[in-house]
This record gives structure tokens, sequence and C-alpha cells, in this order.
């Protein structure tokens, strides 16, 4: 009883503390009044009219959606590509091989990002969304190749002999077997590369120049101090992602 | 014997194809930018440009000047301070969802476990800026119950809470992968044996688990010495940390060379980081 007592009070404490600033988030995006702290003055959605009405957000939004799809695909062939190679076990080298690919992921995203930074800067290469895509593509190839491995097994491998006995060529082994046997790894991969993606903010930063995705526009609007439009886009990105969540939930679940 | 060694050398040849293209990106886009930032570092800014012949006096700049070293000396106390209190905050919760709740309630008391991860990582710092602000919700509830107000807005200890939440939550998932995988018997076995509940977290889980927290812990670490929106938001513009410092030298002195030092002694915290905790992350 002390012991169902203590472990529901801990519970209690802890997701108080995760859900506080969430909570407080939402709650004052729709503070009818110009700042998002204490006292509440009554419920308005103009904050979120406001960000509806942004044409610069809404347009980051779409950026950075598109920066997501696109690096997460590229970075997901790549992977998905080079994880085969290795699984294949024909490769010589191929610890080291699998060294380079997930060496990224052991460095900061900041070091990561000055580093393109200096080489662009260096070859002469203007700064677009296409930079931001390809410094996400660094980061997430080696997520993509670390989850694709974990798929690829001996009963991949033994499906795409038989496939290769039966005279299918590289790519339709690729195509037709391959893929659609660790497709719920390749759509992890992919969706798990969207979500970090979407997310990611240094690199975003210093790689984009007139064109930015949707957590550099925040940045900006930081600057403007506590304002409860940042509590509206906030509650806004909430929205869509638990959106998102569910709907692949629902998928996931009409497969099953 | 010839048929089959001009298969085996087709398989290679195959496989190194497959893997060329990844390769290719990372030599170009990760390997050769680190190069020219480990270059860069041994390089100085002159008023016109940069003097390329190498020299470590960025390095020695780093030594003589205390605002740098403190804002090391400020990453490394604020990481370590973020590593332990989540990973303290982290594992009961981690054990009352693996072990004590009932299994149908897993799965959605883990959700809710990461649900601010849903909002855009940029503005959790920002809600925790709310909440922490002088006149913010939390110093509301204080005067509410009579006590005296905090000034947590621009502080370190801002910088510490905002961080603690975001990776209390990261490790609440990394323990609980750790604590599940853990068969339900070698408990049973060890209460059989006599073993008191503290005796068997001490001698049976906590061993067991362990290289699952090293793991957790030194992503923690990596993940946070090398975060500049947390500090920047939360930490307000005294008592700098590393990346802040390096993001100033790129912004405000155009000083590739000191930003690129900067990044080199980052990401020789981070080894040392890695170097210290290895032996706790293999299983024993």
């Amino acid at each position: 009883m002390i012991r169902f007592a203590l472990c529901s009070a801990y519970m209690a404490l802890i997701y108080a503390f995760i859900f506080l600033p969430v909570a407080v988030l939402a709650l004052f995006s729709f503070q009818d009044g110009r700042f998002p702290i204490p006292p509440f003055r009554g419920f308005s959605l103009r904050w979120h009219a406001e960000v509806l009405a942004d044409a610069d957000l809404i347009a980051a939004l779409v950026n950075s959606l598109l920066v997501a799809v696109a690096s997460s695909a590229l970075a997901l062939a790549l992977g998905f590509l080079a994880a085969r190679a290795v699984a294949t076990g024909a490769l010589r080298g191929a610890g080291m091989v699998r060294a380079a690919i997930t060496a990224p992921l052991s460095v900061s995203y900041l070091v990561i990002g000055l580093g393109l930074l200096a080489s662009l800067n260096l070859m002469g290469i203007g700064l677009s969304l296409g930079t931001v895509a390809i410094g996400h593509v660094v980061i997430n190839t080696p997520l993509c190749f670390a989850i694709c491995s974990a798929a690829l097994g001996p009963a991949t491998a033994n499906a795409e002999r038989a496939a290769r006995d039966l005279g299918a060529g590289e790519i339709r082994v690729m195509a037709l077997v391959t893929a659609p046997m660790i497709m719920p790894a390749l759509l992890a991969a992919f969706l798990l590369s969207v979500t970090f993606s979407w997310d990611e903010f240094i690199i975003a930063f210093l790689l984009s120049r007139f064109d930015v995705t949707l957590p550099v526009e925040i940045w900006s609007l930081l600057r403007s101090g506590l304002n409860p439009k940042t509590n509206a886009v906030g509650s806004l990105v909430f929205m869509l992602s638990a959106l998102a969540v569910l709907a692949v939930e629902l998928a996931a679940a009409r497969r099953k | 014997m010839i048929r089959a060694a001009s298969i085996e050398t087709r398989d290679r040849r195959r496989a190194l194809a497959l893997a060329a293209p990844a390769l290719a990106w990372t030599a170009a886009f990760f390997a050769l930018p680190f190069a020219v930032m480990a270059t860069a570092s041994l390089w100085r800014r002159t008023d016109t440009g940069f003097d390329r012949r190498p020299s470590l006096e960025n390095y020695a700049d780093f030594w003589s000047q205390s605002a740098y070293v403190e804002a090391a000396v400020n990453s490394v106390e604020i990481t370590l301070a973020v590593t332990c209190l989540s990973v303290l905050l982290a594992y009961p919760l981690a054990w009352i969802i693996a072990v004590e709740l009932p299994e149908r309630y897993r799965r959605i008391a883990l959700a809710l476990a990461v649900i601010p991860f849903w909002t855009s990582y940029v503005v959790r710092s920002y809600a925790w800026s709310l909440v922490l602000a002088k006149k913010g919700v939390l110093n509301g509830w204080l005067a509410a119950w009579g006590l005296g107000a905090l000034d947590l807005a621009n502080s370190r200890a801002a910088t510490v809470i905002g961080f603690t939440h975001f990776f209390t939550m990261l490790l609440v998932l990394t323990i609980y992968a750790s604590l599940v995988q853990l068969p339900r018997n070698l408990r049973l076995a060890a209460a059989d044996l006599g073993a008191s509940r503290f005796q068997t977290f001490r001698f049976v889980v906590l061993p067991l688990t362990l290289p699952g927290v090293a793991v957790g812990a030194f992503l923690t670490f990596a993940l946070c010495i090398g975060d500049y929106v947390t500090p920047q938001i939360l930490g307000g513009g005294n008592d700098l940390a590393l990346p802040q410092l390096v993001m100033l030298q790129i912004s405000r002195r155009a000083d590739l060379p000191m930003a690129a030092a900067l990044s080199v002694i980052l990401m020789v915290l981070v080894t040392l980081a890695y170097l210290a905790m290895a032996r706790w992350m293999r299983p024993r």
C-alpha cells in the first residue's frame, strides 16, 4: 500500500514536471492580452489566427516539410544501399565501412554545421535550402543505415539468393524482395529522419540564408521576447505532430 | 575454381558499388568539412582574412584568456549536473513503468512521458522561459502560497532545468529499454535466496542495467555539451556555455579559426567523457 502510494506520488510529480512547460505554453497561446504570463485574461484565438496569417511562418513550414522529406528520402536511399552492402558479407573491410558511415552520430550538430559552413564558403557555394538538406542527409544517413542494418539478416539474405537463382537482377531483388521484407524498418527510418530534420535548428540556422526552415523562423520570433504568438506557433506544431503520430499509429494498427 | 573466384570478385564489386554513395557522401560532407575545421583551427584571423600558416595560437589564446576557460568549465559543470539529475529522475520512473505498472498501462505511460517531444526543440526552451520568468507561472504559484519569488530567468539554474526536462524524457526511454529486457526470474531468484529488495536492486538489477544507463548518460553528456539553443534561450548573456562562445566567434567576430579551435576543444571534451564512461557501457 505504501509502495503503491510512493510510486503514484513519484509518477505524479515527474509527469507534472514533464507536462508543465507544454501546458503553460498551450494555455497562454489562448491569452487575451499581450503577454503570455499570468494572470490568464480570458480565451482568445487571435494569436493562432495571427500565426496562420503570417506568410513567413507558413513559408518556413513548407520549407521545413520539403527539406525533411527530400533529405530523409536521400538519407534512406544511401543508408539502405550501404546496409545491404555490409549485410552481404562480400565487402572487404566491412567494419571500417560501418565505422565510417556511423561516424557522424558521435559528432555534435554544431560542429557538423560549422564544418560544412566553412567548406561551402571555401568552395564558393551559396547557402540555400539545398545546403540545409545536405547537412540533414549527413546527420540522418547513419541513423537510416543503423536501422536498416538491424533489419537485414539471414532471412532476407536467403530470400534474396532464391530470387537471384530464379533470375532476378540486382535492382529487382532489391525492389521486389528486400525492400518489401523490411518495409517496417524502412518506414521507421524514414519517419525518424523526417522528425529529426523537421526539428533540427543549428545546422539549418548556419546553412540557410533567405529561405529558412520553421525552427529558424521561430528563433527569429523569439527576439521579440515573451509573446503569445510564439506560444501559438508552438502549440500548432504540437498539434501537427500529434496528428502525424496518430495517423502513423492508426496506419500501423490497420496493417495488423 | 576460376569461376568461383570471379563470382567472389563480382560480389565484392557489387557490394562496394552499393556502399559507395553513402561513403562518398560521408567523405564529401562530413570527413572533408571536419578536416577543413581541424585545419582552420590552426589559422589566425587577420584584418583582411586568414593567416593560413599553421600555428597553435588559437589554443594558446584559449588557455590564456579566462573567458574561454570559464565557458568550458561552465559547460562541463552544467552538463555534469544535467546528466546526474536526469539519470536520478528518470531511473525511478522507468522502473515504475517497467516493473510496478501492470503491463497493459506501460505503452500509454511511456507515450505520456515523451509527449513534450512533439513540440519543437526551440519552443520547449522558450516554454521554460515562460514558466521561470520573473512574473511567470512558477513565481505566481510561490506568491499564492505566500513564498518569496525566485529569480531564475536568465540563469544557469534555468539552463539546467530546461536541459534536465529534455534529457529526463530521453533517459526514461533508454533506461526503460534495458529494464524490460531484464528477466523477471532474476529478481525472483534473488528474493528466493534471501536478498532484501534493496539488495536485489543493488546487486542484481543495477549491475545488469548499468550498460544501458551508461550509454544513455553518455548520449546526454554529448548532446548537452554541444547544444547552443537551451543555454542561449534560458541562460542569458552572462555565464556563457562553450557553444554560445563558438557562435559568438562566428556571428560577432567573424573569427572562423577561433570558432574551429573551440569546436575541436568541444570534441575533445566529448571524447574524454566517452573514455571515462566506456568501461561502464560494456556489459560485464
